[in-house]
Parts: structure tokens; C-alpha cells; sequence
């Protein structure tokens, strides 16, 4: 079992190129940034809830960076949960989606203001969408990857959740259904660890050393990561991705991160101090290594925090769906 | 004739080649069973899944998701209970995702009473099923019904639910499939498999089969009558056609709807039936209370009540925890001929 390292321990040299590092950064301040402005919206009145992943963009975003992305079997699906907008901005969508989410309104591209924040659905992108009850997506991902295997191909299928949903039959299901040996899935099984479910503390709740202990009963290879070190979550999600792709058999990954602004919005979407902060981590590196100057990383702060601003200003004047349409969707008319 | 059995396993068999089906999966539902009731022995893509009716729900909405047309089967309906989130969640995905995503799936399962089956294989799923939007739910009383539905199903772009009358499964048709030999051992000899070792390497004979589609939402009038309408589906649907034909001998007249699509439903033919003869039963076998047959009754009320000449009236399932194994205790939990001819009689000579 792999030990967590811990990033002041990482007195290496970062070892991706700079490039790509900045990149990484860019989206984690992005990502940062479109969260905060949600919770904002939220207290502000200009959403009913909110929930998100605050504090786990230095794992979702290399995540979404390394996914193939693109349409249909040939390409990666993703089945993920409500914490995953690092994911979505990595994948290029753009921030102001995610505020229409918010505000539910009818230019929502995501559910046309019928569902929460963070559930983001992206068929053309493969991106199923996001469920309210947690781990039913651990249930549906062994089907498109065993459409994946039966295409060909080095598309594979990704799912996360989160540590406390692991309690769920779902999970299980997950393990089960994708190490059979006579038909072993092309399928990347994530959990983040966050320690918590809403209030309940996962010591609590499941006696397993790691949850990553689960999979290594069902043959699946398996490893904890440091979620907080976007450079360990970048190579770990490569490697595991590369044997995925090659060997057609399922992967687990266990991410320990934190939890910055609690649970959602019905804990108080309050910032919580004694968790690490992933960004703050990586900036004091980049700055360590010469990589961006703090005046640098404060004007990418203020600039996303800007563009946010004004892209909620103009998310307010949006109008709200049309109460007719709800008989839209009800039915996929035939093609 | 074909019975529902055979006429099921004839239309997978007939979606596999023609209307891209990829995967028929569920408990038992590969070779060498084929599935407890036989319903898909020697189909091409069926293959055993584990025994867990969540996984086989969800995996069936990957499927969708990936690009495929997957056939699930849960073996009894008392056992699809556990995944009513996972069914949620297939009924609204199109709606939560805008339209966004939908999942062409099929899920067909045996429901009712009629084989002893005790309190674990007896249960009806229609009221439940009826509750949950975004599905299409689809019920035969015979096995050209049978075929022609699971074909509609097959090529539908939303989910489906197939329920199965498992009393019927047995009971030869009285039309025969499009395509079906006209010697029923002939048929029996191509496409049931044989038992124990021959199995092995046995491979089935398929008939030339048609396209033959039966229309969601379109229910077929069974009998033609004046006094009484009598609206069913499913295992009581042939019950109440030969009451009306026994009622016949009293003079009692009843017009006897096959609604064969519980979502959509073809209110328009129940609606031209009431207006026409003032009398409704509806007939099931699901538990009584909050029962899909209610719906119907509610609907009669408030859109045909002036059309009335007596209240309308539900024949179900008592409201009973389960159906007890013995014979006297299945046969009075759930409608039988003489249940549905006493009903019909009694409320045609109901008088305002």
C-alpha cells in the first residue's frame, strides 16, 4: 500500500514541465474562483443550494486534463459526482455554466434549471449526468465500459464518489461487476476521500484500513494518493490511466483531500481552516521554484474573481425557463 | 401457436438482428437456462449477469449510455424493488439532462400471480411502475401482443418496462407470430432447447420472422359489448374475456378493453367505451390500494362522469403483505373468474 505522502515532505524538484504546471495552476485558480462565487450566489439569494469541490481541484483538474475527451465509446466516459467543476473546467467547459446552474436559469446548459449545482451532464463530452443520491453512477459505469471493451479502442470509463457513499451497495456493485474474470472492464474507480459524510466523520463508519484495501479483495489494482499534491494526482491518474487503457482491466484510486468549504451549502458553505488548502500548497512550490511570482498568482486570483463577478451579473438577468416547458424532455422524441 | 414465452424470445431474437439490441442479460438469462421461464434461451446476445439486481439496472443504463440497446431482465418483479432510485433515475435522465441524454433500455420482468409462487414470486408491479415517470410501461395478454410490444419496445429511444404475466407465459396464442410455422412441435423443435446434455451444443432454428410492431399507447378492443365496459390487461384480461362471453348467455352485454399499454394508455378507446355503455370495471391484480385502476377511476369520475350509469368500479389484489402458498390462499388474494364475473354481472344490473 502506497503511504500518502505528505507535500512538505516533496522537497523534489516538481517534476512536470513548467507548461504544464502552469496549467494545472491556471485551472485550480479557476476552479477556485467559479466555487467561491457559487457559495456567494448562494448566500446572496441567487441560488437554493450549493454544493461543490472546493479543495479537490488539485485532483479533479488533472483528472479532467488527462481525460480523452470527445463522444461515444471511442472516448472516456465519466461518471462523476457533485464536487467535480475542477473536472469540467479541465474538459474546457466555461465557468459561466455553472453560475446558470446555479441560478437555474432556462440557459442552464447542464439541466435548463432543473437540477442542482455541480450536477453537470455533458453527453458530448461523455460526462453522464450527475446524480443527487450518491454512488448510483458506481452502478451504471460498468456499462459503458463494457461497451468500451466490446468497441475497442482505448476509451475507458472513470468514476468517482466519495468515501462516506462507499457505505452504499453501489460501490459494491462497482467492484463486483468490473473484475469478473471472464470479463474484466476498462474502468478507472476513484474515491475521494474526504474524511466525511455531510457531518458524519468516516471514523465512524467503515473499519477498513483504506478503502483502497476493498478493491485489492477483488484483484483490482490499487493505490492511495495524496488528492492534495496536483502533481502526484497528475502522475498517478496518468499511470493508472495508461494500464486502464492498455490492459482493458479495471484500476482504483483512493484520493485523500479536503473538504475546504464543508459539506454544502447545509453546513454552512463556510470556509474551515484546519483543512489543508490544496492551492495555497502548490502556489508556495511554484513560488519556491521560481515557476510564478505571488504578484503573478494574486493577478490570476483577481482576474478570475472578476470575470466571475461579471459573468454572475449577467447570469442575473437571464431569465428563468418557462413554466411550459416542463413537458419538455419528458420523452427522447425518435431521430 | 407460439406461447408468450416463445413469442418473447422470438422478437429478442428478431431485435437482435434487425433492430441493433446488443445485450439480453440479467440472472440465469445465458445458456444453459435461458432464463428461469425460458424466455431467451439460445439468443445470441444474452449472457449471465451477477446476482444483483442494482448492478444489472445500472449496468443496463451504461449500456444505453455507451452507445448500446441492452434488454435487462430482473427474474421476478419482487426482486426489482431494491433498485426503485436506480428506475428513478433512468425515468428522469432525459428530463434532468434537458434532453440531453437519453437511455434507449428495455427492462422486462415476470410480475403477478399464477404459479404458486408464494409471497416472493407473486407480486404485481403496474401501480409502481405507473408511478415512476419517464418510462414507457408496456403489459400483454397474449403472446402476438408479447411479440409485437417487446418489438416497439426495442426500437423505442426511452426506457421500457416490460412486464410479464408469468401465468401466461405458458398459454399458446390464437394468432399465430408472423413467420411462426403453422405446426407448433415444429416450432417447439427449432427454438425451445432440450434438456440436460443436449443442450451443450444446441443451437436454435429460427423461424423467417416479420416485423411486426404493436403501437404503445394503442389498447385493442377485445370484445365488442353495450352494457358494461371492462378494462384489463395482463393475466385477468383473459378472464374477463370469457366472462363476458359466459355473461353473453345472460344476456348481460360487455365490451372487454385489452389496454396492453399502462404508459401511454389509450384513454380515447376507454373513453368511446364508457360513453357508450355508462358501466366500467377495471380489472387487475395488483394490491387494491393506490392501484394503477385507480387512476383509471379517478380519470372516469372527472372526465365521463355525466356518461355514468353507475359508479366505476376497481376489481384488484386485496391489500395484503404478500400471496400466502396455498392454493385457497393465492386464489383469494388476487381476482379470479368467478371474482370478475360476479363483479361484471353485478354491476351491470346496477340501476341509477
Amino acid at each position: 500500500m502506497s503511504r500518502p505522502r505528505l507535500i512538505k515532505e516533496a522537497s523534489a524538484p516538481l517534476q512536470l514541465d513548467k507548461e504544464l504546471l502552469l496549467r494545472i495552476h491556471d485551472l485550480m485558480v479557476k476552479t477556485r474562483a467559479l466555487e467561491e462565487r457559487l457559495i456567494q450566489m448562494y448566500k446572496q439569494g441567487h441560488g437554493y443550494f450549493w454544493i461543490g469541490g472546493p479543495g479537490e481541484e488539485a485532483f479533479n483538474v488533472p483528472l479532467g486534463m488527462l481525460m480523452k475527451k470527445g463522444q461515444g465509446p471511442e472516448y472516456d466516459y465519466l461518471h462523476a459526482h457533485y464536487r467535480q467543476s475542477g473536472t469540467l473546467m479541465a474538459l474546457g467547459e466555461e465557468p459561466i455554466g455553472a453560475l446558470r446552474q446555479m441560478k437555474n436559469t432556462a440557459t442552464d446548459p447542464y439541466s435548463g434549471g432543473r437540477n442542482f449545482a455541480g450536477h453537470f451532464s455533458l453527453k458530448k463530452y461523455n460526462v453522464a449526468p450527475v446524480s443527487s443520491p450518491i454512488e448510483v453512477q458506481y452502478a451504471v459505469a460498468p456499462g459503458t465500459a463494457m461497451m468500451q471493451k466490446r468497441v475497442g479502442g482505448d476509451g475507458i470509463t472513470i468514476v468517482t464518489g466519495g468515501d462516506a457513499g462507499t457505505a452504499e451497495g453501489d460501490f459494491a456493485s462497482c467492484l463486483v461487476w468490473s473484475s469478473r474474470p471472464a470479463n474484466p472492464l476498462p474502468i478507472l474507480i476513484i474515491v475521494t476521500n474526504n474524511k466525511w459524510g455531510i457531518s458524519t466523520s468516516g471514523e465512524g463508519q467503515h473499519g477498513e484500513t483504506r478503502i483502497s484495501d476493498r478493491a485489492k479483495a477483488f484483484n483490482i489494482p490499487a493505490k492511495t494518493i495524496n488528492g492534495n499534491d496536483p502533481v502526484e494526482a497528475y502522475q498517478e491518474i496518468q499511470a493508472a490511466m495508461e494500464y486502464v487503457r492498455k490492459e482493458r482491466k479495471p484500476y482504483f484510486i483512493e484520493a485523500l483531500v479536503s473538504r475546504l468549504y464543508g459539506h454544502s451549502s447545509a453546513s454552512g458553505a463556510n470556509f474551515v481552516g484546519d483543512e489543508v488548502d490544496c492551492l495555497k500548497q502548490f502556489e508556495a512550490r511554484l513560488e519556491q521554484e521560481g515557476f510564478m511570482t505571488r504578484q503573478q498568482m494574486d493577478d490570476l486570483r483577481n482576474k478570475y474573481t472578476e470575470e466571475l463577478a461579471a459573468a454572475a451579473r449577467q447570469v442575473r438577468d437571464e431569465p428563468q425557463p418557462e413554466p411550459d416547458s416542463i413537458w419538455k424532455h419528458i420523452y427522447a422524441e425518435d431521430k | 401457436m407460439a406461447n408468450m414465452a416463445q413469442a418473447i424470445r422470438m422478437a429478442l431474437h428478431y431485435a437482435e438482428e434487425n433492430l441493433g439490441v446488443t445485450d439480453i442479460f440479467g440472472e440465469d438469462v445465458g445458456m444453459p437456462l435461458g432464463g428461469v421461464f425460458t424466455c431467451t434461451q439460445g439468443l445470441k446476445t444474452t449472457w449471465n449477469s451477477p446476482l444483483d439486481e442494482r448492478g444489472i439496472i445500472g449496468a443496463a443504463m451504461g449500456i444505453a449510455m455507451g452507445g448500446g440497446r441492452p434488454v435487462a431482465e430482473i427474474q421476478f418483479c419482487d426482486y426489482v424493488y431494491n433498485t426503485i432510485d436506480l428506475l428513478k433515475l433512468a425515468g428522469n435522465t432525459c428530463w434532468s439532462t434537458n434532453g440531453d441524454w437519453n437511455l434507449p433500455m428495455v427492462v422486462r420482468t415476470p410480475v403477478g400471480s399464477g404459479i404458486r409462487g408464494s409471497i416472493y414470486h407473486s407480486h404485481s408491479f403496474d401501480a409502481t411502475m405507473t408511478h415512476i415517470p419517464g418510462w414507457k410501461v408496456v403489459m400483454p395478454s397474449t403472446p402476438l401482443d408479447a411479440y409485437g410490444l417487446l418489438i416497439s419496445a426495442c426500437k423505442d429511444q426511452n426506457p421500457v418496462m416490460f412486464l410479464e404475466p408469468k401465468a401466461l407465459l405458458r398459454v399458446k396464442g390464437e394468432e399465430r407470430i408472423p413467420g411462426e410455422p403453422d405446426d407448433d412441435k415444429v416450432l417447439s423443435k427449432m427454438i425451445d432447447a432440450p434438456l440436460g446434455e443436449l443442450r451443450t451444443n444446441w443451437k436454435p432454428q429460427w423461424p423467417e420472422l416479420e416485423a411486426y410492431a404493436v403501437p404503445f399507447g394503442k389498447g385493442k378492443k377485445v370484445r365488442e359489448g353495450s352494457q358494461v365496459t371492462v378494462v384489463s390487461y395482463g393475466r385477468t384480461l383473459p378472464l374477463c374475456a370469457k366472462a363476458a362471453a359466459t355473461l353473453a348467455d345472460e344476456g348481460i352485454s360487455a365490451e372487454v378493453i385489452d389496454l396492453r399499454s399502462l404508459w401511454p394508455y389509450d384513454w380515447e378507446l376507454i373513453k368511446e367505451s364508457v360513453q357508450k355503455t355508462g358501466r366500467v370495471l377495471y380489472v387487475n391484480e395488483d394490491t387494491e390500494v393506490t392501484n394503477f385502476g385507480e387512476h383509471l377511476v379517478r380519470r372516469t369520475v372527472e372526465e365521463l362522469f355525466y356518461s355514468l350509469l353507475a359508479p366505476p368500479r376497481l376489481l384488484a389484489g386485496k391489500f395484503l403483505p404478500g400471496i400466502g402458498l396455498a392454493d385457497s390462499l393465492e386464489m383469494a388474494s388476487v381476482p379470479q373468474q368467478g371474482d370478475i364475473t360476479h363483479a361484471i354481472r353485478s354491476l351491470a344490473g346496477e340501476q341509477p
